[in-house]
């Protein structure tokens, strides 16, 4: 009685070491398609495989590894790990609902074989066609479907909030796979600025329910700490301006325009570059790289001083956070380290970014400053969370303390009956 | 009824006749200054592509031939034919990628005209269009087979239309599409001819990519008068740096 009553609550999820590691995994493999999503826009391949779901016409999952080469080495590899998170994301919504997801898997999986059967019988496709391919990898789907039901684990229901949470997360790499996608088919870069914000978001989201199983998080004292000063709205706040910064530095990327100021810390030599036709043009003949990106404009340029200074505010905010929290909690408090971790990560990626411009934007150096720009929020998320767990407003552990000096003060009989 | 017909053939005569008195206008482009120099391509990753190039390959921004001659240049008449329509020329015009290359480096076409994006490598490619006016679509072609051919076209004028294919990031090409036919591209030594322009005032743009950027590039008025063949000379400076 008091189990169902926890889960209820969502104060205490299930104990379960399996589906603990597996969300673990799923998070750890979403960083790894965040980095080779970055890999993809740093080479300037997105558009590399002109068509989706299909590559170059075949199945995805069947086209020859000898056409693996240039551009379409990043753009297939991202789509085929893309599937790899999907599938993972699949199975962790599905394991929060325990052996209730029996059921689904049990009839998705022959829904799907019978579907995968009849086409392949209702439309039969030339045996060369990639069509036929299709119909057989749905009918196998279906038939692992149907297969792991039988070796399903019986483990109970994860509470409702953190069900919610993995249905909202595979629903999430559902709506991030169809944007990649129509980004490409559509051929619209604004859908790539919107698939690479989601990213980030689903990033974090699949972060929080892997946190929210791990023991620290249980562990954690549910708001037994005082935040008078409202630091925990600190963290949050900050956390946000990282993910304004990261949608910048996406739309920045998304320019295709390769860098808009060269050099740094100053911008063409100054505090404020100019931006008139004379030193546009002057710019532009700065940029003599093998690839031919376009011409460099004046909102480029703002746009480049604009993050640059959102990432000087960032330091100083996250440094702010490290500071305030050691100075209310002490050095050795969970917050204190943990923000102490978060200043080195920015730092990492304010260096990282001075050396993609310094390095006239090496594709490896830009694709890790938005990895690290990835790790930064979600540290930052992480944080934030943690800090509303453990913090309160002053007046409720006041209360606390009230509830507790009547405990030793009234008789026990007055308290207990 | 006679002089009905006379007055018919005399206007049929008058208009078959308006190219007839139609000049030639040629010119030479020269580059001032000493362009930056060409960025050799990096066939890493790339083993097929090096094997058809024992040479090293190289960017292709500023070519200058014989007496500074300017390649590349695309000059076209950018005033003097508004309200008028021309017929569109039913041969396409083609580029080629060949070694992992598109050949010509910049060409011209028509509104309406058919431009040939052929494969002649033993090579997958991909073509991608990526204008800038509203009404010209962006697209993105594959092309996996050696030989394939496939045909597109743009509705408005823009000068220049960036083709280029993500799978090999060094493969560009640019179309300068204008609404009349009157534009041609530098040779090798800076020369160009712009054949058949009927009499009257023309603003006369060159435009080069590297050398422009964003801005217009540099124009001159030009007057035909009757056959009169009409020469007009443009000079590029390299931007300072």
């Amino acid at each position: 009685m008091q189990n169902i009553t926890s889960r209820e609550t969502g104060i205490q999820p299930e104990n379960n070491p399996a589906l603990r590691r597996f969300a673990l995994i799923t998070a750890a493999a979403t960083f790894v398609l965040v980095w080779i999503g970055g890999l993809v826009t740093s080479h300037e391949a997105g558009m590399s495989v002109p068509d989706w779901p299909t590559t170059y016409g075949y199945n995805m999952f069947f086209f020859p590894i000898s056409k693996w080469f240039g551009g379409i080495f990043y753009e297939h590899t991202h789509r085929l790990v893309a599937s790899g998170v999907g599938l993972l994301t699949t199975i962790l919504a599905l394991w929060h609902y325990g052996w209730k997801s029996r059921k689904i898997l049990r009839w998705g999986g022959i829904l799907l074989v019978t579907a995968g059967i009849g086409a392949l019988f209702l439309d039969p496709p030339a045996p060369a066609h990639s069509h036929l391919r299709d119909d057989i990898i749905v009918s196998v789907i279906g038939a692992l479907a149907f297969a792991s039901s039988l070796v399903w684990p019986d483990s109970d229901p994860a509470p409702r909030w953190l069900r919610r949470l993995a249905v909202i997360a595979f629903l999430a790499v559902v709506v991030q796979g169809v944007l990649g996608g129509l980004r490409v088919t559509l051929l619209k870069d604004q859908l790539g600025i919107f698939h690479a914000t989601l990213a980030q978001l689903f990033f974090v989201l699949v972060s929080a329910i892997a946190l929210f199983h791990t023991r620290f998080w249980k562990r954690l004292p549910l708001h037994e700490e005082s935040d008078a000063k409202g630091l925990r709205y600190f963290f949050l706040g900050t956390s946000l301006l990282i993910l304004c910064q990261l949608i910048l530095g996406a739309t920045m990327r998304h320019q295709h325009a390769g860098l808009a100021i060269t050099d740094f810390p100053a911008a063409y030599g100054k505090l404020w570059p100019d931006t008139d036709a004379a030193s546009i043009l002057k710019y532009n003949q700065l940029r003599t790289g093998p690839l031919d990106l376009g011409f460099i404009t004046p909102f480029q340029i703002v746009l480049q001083m604009v993050h640059r200074m959102m990432a000087a505010i960032i330091l100083l905010s996250v440094a702010a956070c490290g500071w305030l929290a050691r100075r209310q909690f002490g050095p050795q408090h969970r917050l204190s380290r943990l923000t102490l971790g978060w200043s080195f990560l920015i730092v990492a990626q304010v260096f990282l970014g001075a050396a993609t411009i310094w390095t006239g934007k090496s594709a490896d150096i830009a694709t890790a400053h938005v990895a690290c720009g990835a790790l930064s929020l979600v540290t930052g998320a992480m944080i934030s969370l943690i800090s509303f767990r453990c913090l309160t407003a002053s007046a409720l552990k006041k209360c606390a303390e009230q509830k507790n000096e009547l405990t030793t003060l009234l008789p026990s009989s007055s308290i207990t009956h | 009824m006679k002089n009905a017909f006379v007055v018919l053939a005399a206007l049929v005569l008058a208009g078959s006749c308006q190219f007839a008195t139609a000049a030639d206008v040629t010119g030479k482009v020269t580059l001032q200054g000493t362009p930056p120099p060409e960025t050799p391509i990096d066939f890493k990753d790339h083993e097929d592509c090096l094997a058809l190039h024992p040479t090293q390959l190289t960017s292709r921004r500023y070519i200058v031939g014989k007496d500074n001659g300017l390649k590349d240049v695309f000059v076209y008449v950018s005033k003097g034919c508004e309200g008028k329509t021309f017929p569109v020329p039913s041969t396409p015009v083609e580029i080629d990628q060949v070694r992992a290359s598109y050949n010509p480096y910049v060409v011209g076409a028509m509104v309406g005209q058919k431009i040939r994006f052929k494969n002649s490598d033993p090579l997958l490619h991909n073509v991608h269009a990526t204008p800038k006016v509203d009404g010209n679509d962006e697209f993105n072609l594959p092309q996996t087979t050696q030989g394939q051919v496939d045909e597109k076209v743009f509705a408005k004028p823009e000068v220049l239309v960036r083709i280029k294919c993500d799978v090999h990031n060094w493969m560009f090409t640019y179309v300068g599409v204008c609404s009349n036919p009157f534009f041609a591209v530098t040779d090798e030594n800076g020369n160009y001819k712009i054949s058949n322009l009927p009499p009257g005032e023309y603003t006369l743009t060159a435009y080069h990519l590297k050398a422009h950027g964003a801005t217009p590039g540099v124009s001159q008025t030009i007057k035909v008068e009757g056959d009169k063949a009409v020469t007009a000379d443009f000079t590029v400076e390299v931007p300072k740096s």
